[in-house]
């Protein structure tokens, strides 16, 4: 064998040997989480309050309450982030400004969430008056989700082919009807796609609702947006560190841990079905 | 004497430092067929598309002279761009028809120019479709996404859509650089059949296309125009040098 071939043998067995490690680490988690969480993991178990102190029982409230600040987060991103991307990108000037705003949006993808929670609790908690809430919790969560949303917008947007803007403007479109009718319906599956993953970021997240929002423990759902909810990854936190008798609950820490990993999978599936429904 | 509908004058573009267009004069008579030709980079497109004011998406650029539309100077600052492009239309390169269906890519222009009512735009839909002898191909799949027609008959699409708003001078950039020969003979044939209609400018790096469908060539080289005239004389008795050198093939 020649030096030539056998170092070619030795980069790829590498690069093999590296992507099997990551797929073997991904697999051992998986694993460990259905052996340990599915004995506890049932349709009553998703459908139930916790019961006589979370020892039995569900974890419903706080899929709940995850769910709903989930949505509201994005419902108040959505908006903003969008309209922030479209703006730079379709709008603003190629000057040091704008070159300033997007470098600032890039760090703040950067910031630790739990600074993003101490941001809601100072302004959103407190100084705004909403209180530990759903609402205060919501918009902490759709400030940490605005960069990547900001983001991913833009680079959908540029990649919308200057010849369609043109084909638009040329039939005498003004700016803003040619960003409307052509460049956002032609941007709309990559715009779906980094929202939804954006989304599922926030529904993992602990940090930012630590102090804006989540309970400890809830008997009842929230009944409006000024209310406290219960939250899988919260939930998953006091199981495994907070509780009374932490061994004994153990399965339903892992089965919370599953939950949650579904949920952020569905959504994950749904951008990826996102995507292939609109390339056809 | 032929009517004058476009008149550009001493006109000037650079893009940053890199001067484009040197000193243009070209007088473009109404309703006939213009060709522009010239070797890559003389800066035929350029000009093409100083006419609706495209270049103004690129920041870099600046032009200086005068291009004017029945008299009035386009390039004027306060020229409303918009009802501008609404008056002069045109057709690309590649064709570029919307992610939409196909009756919305030619109703596009008249709803966002609001030129004719919701009961008027079937009756326009279809009768641009048949100007662009399109409607026997489509006329049954009208709903059905653009983008599954083949190039050439999205390029007669783009045209139906162009001539929808009624402009009156559409310009082509090389309309038929993507199609094969049958697509193209049937875009030249549809160039034509539009002759009086609007007043039409094609840029063509295609020399046999020019002399079958324009009235009057343009031969421009390295940005300057180098000599404009009817087209069977600028391919039969071309006045100046390059421009003989250029249509009998011996560079470009």
């Amino acid at each position: 064998m020649t030096k030539k071939t056998i170092s070619r043998f030795f980069g790829f067995a590498l690069l093999v040997s590296a992507t099997l490690l990551v797929l073997a680490i991904i697999g051992l988690i998986l694993f460990d989480l259905l052996a340990k969480g599915s004995s506890a993991f049932s349709w009553h178990f998703l459908t139930s309050f916790p019961q006589k102190g979370m020892t039995e029982g569900g974890i419903f409230p706080a899929i709940f309450g995850t769910t709903i600040v989930t949505l509201l987060s994005t419902a108040l991103a959505m908006p903003l982030g969008i309209g922030c991307a479209v703006y730079l990108q379709e709008y603003a000037a190629d000057n040091n400004l704008t070159r300033l705003i997007r470098a600032s949006v890039r760090n703040l993808a950067g910031v630790p969430s739990i600074v993003y929670g101490l941001f809601g609790l100072s302004i959103f908690v407190e100084g705004m008056g909403m209180g530990v809430s759903v609402l205060a919790a919501g918009c902490t969560l759709g400030l940490l989700t605005l960069p990547s949303i900001i983001a991913t917008t833009e680079e959908a947007l540029r990649n919308v082919p200057r010849l369609s803007r043109e084909g638009s403007l040329a039939l005498g479109a003004t700016p803003w009807e040619c960003v409307y009718t052509v460049v956002l319906p032609s941007a709309v599956p990559g715009i779906l796609t980094g929202l939804i993953l954006a989304l599922s970021r926030a529904a993992g997240e602990t940090a930012p609702i630590l102090f804006t929002g989540v309970a400890f423990y809830s008997r009842y759902l929230p009944g409006s947006v000024f209310d406290e909810f219960m939250a899988l990854p919260y939930h998953l936190y006091i199981l495994s560190t907070q509780h009374h008798a932490i061994e004994a609950v153990r399965p339903l820490a892992y089965a919370t841990a599953l939950t949650l990993l579904l949920l952020v999978f569905l959504l994950n599936l749904t951008a990826f079905w996102v995507r292939a429904r609109h390339k056809r | 004497m032929e009517k004058i509908k476009l008149d550009v004058q001493a006109l000037d573009l650079f893009f940053g430092k890199k001067q484009v267009l040197k000193n243009i004069h070209l007088s473009i008579p109404e309703g006939k067929i213009t060709a522009l030709i010239g070797p890559s980079g003389c800066g035929k497109s350029t000009l093409l598309r100083s006419i609706n004011r495209l270049h103004d998406l690129h920041p870099d650029a600046r032009l200086m002279g005068k291009i004017l539309l029945d008299g009035h100077n386009i390039l004027h600052r306060n020229t409303n761009v918009v009802h501008l492009r609404r008056r002069v239309g045109m057709v690309f390169q590649k064709p570029n028809p919307f992610p939409m269906s196909i009756a919305e890519n030619v109703a596009y222009g008249l709803k966002i120019n609001a030129l004719c009512s919701k009961s008027e735009m079937r009756a326009r839909v279809e009768q641009s479709l048949r100007n662009s002898f399109l409607w026997e191909e489509v006329a049954d799949d009208l709903d059905k996404s653009a983008l599954e027609l083949s190039g050439g008959q999205q390029q007669r699409l783009c045209i139906a859509r162009a001539i929808a708003v009624e402009p009156e001078v559409i310009l082509f950039d090389e309309p038929c650089s993507a199609l094969d020969p049958i697509s193209t003979a049937k875009i030249e044939e549809l160039i034509m059949g539009l002759r009086g209609k609007f007043t039409q400018v094609i840029v063509t790096h295609n020399m046999q296309q020019a002399q079958r469908v324009a009235d009057y060539t343009a031969f421009m080289y390295l940005g300057e125009l180098i000599e404009f005239g009817e087209t069977r004389q600028i391919f039969e008795k071309p006045q100046q040098e390059l421009t003989k050198n250029y249509v009998s093939g011996h560079f470009g």
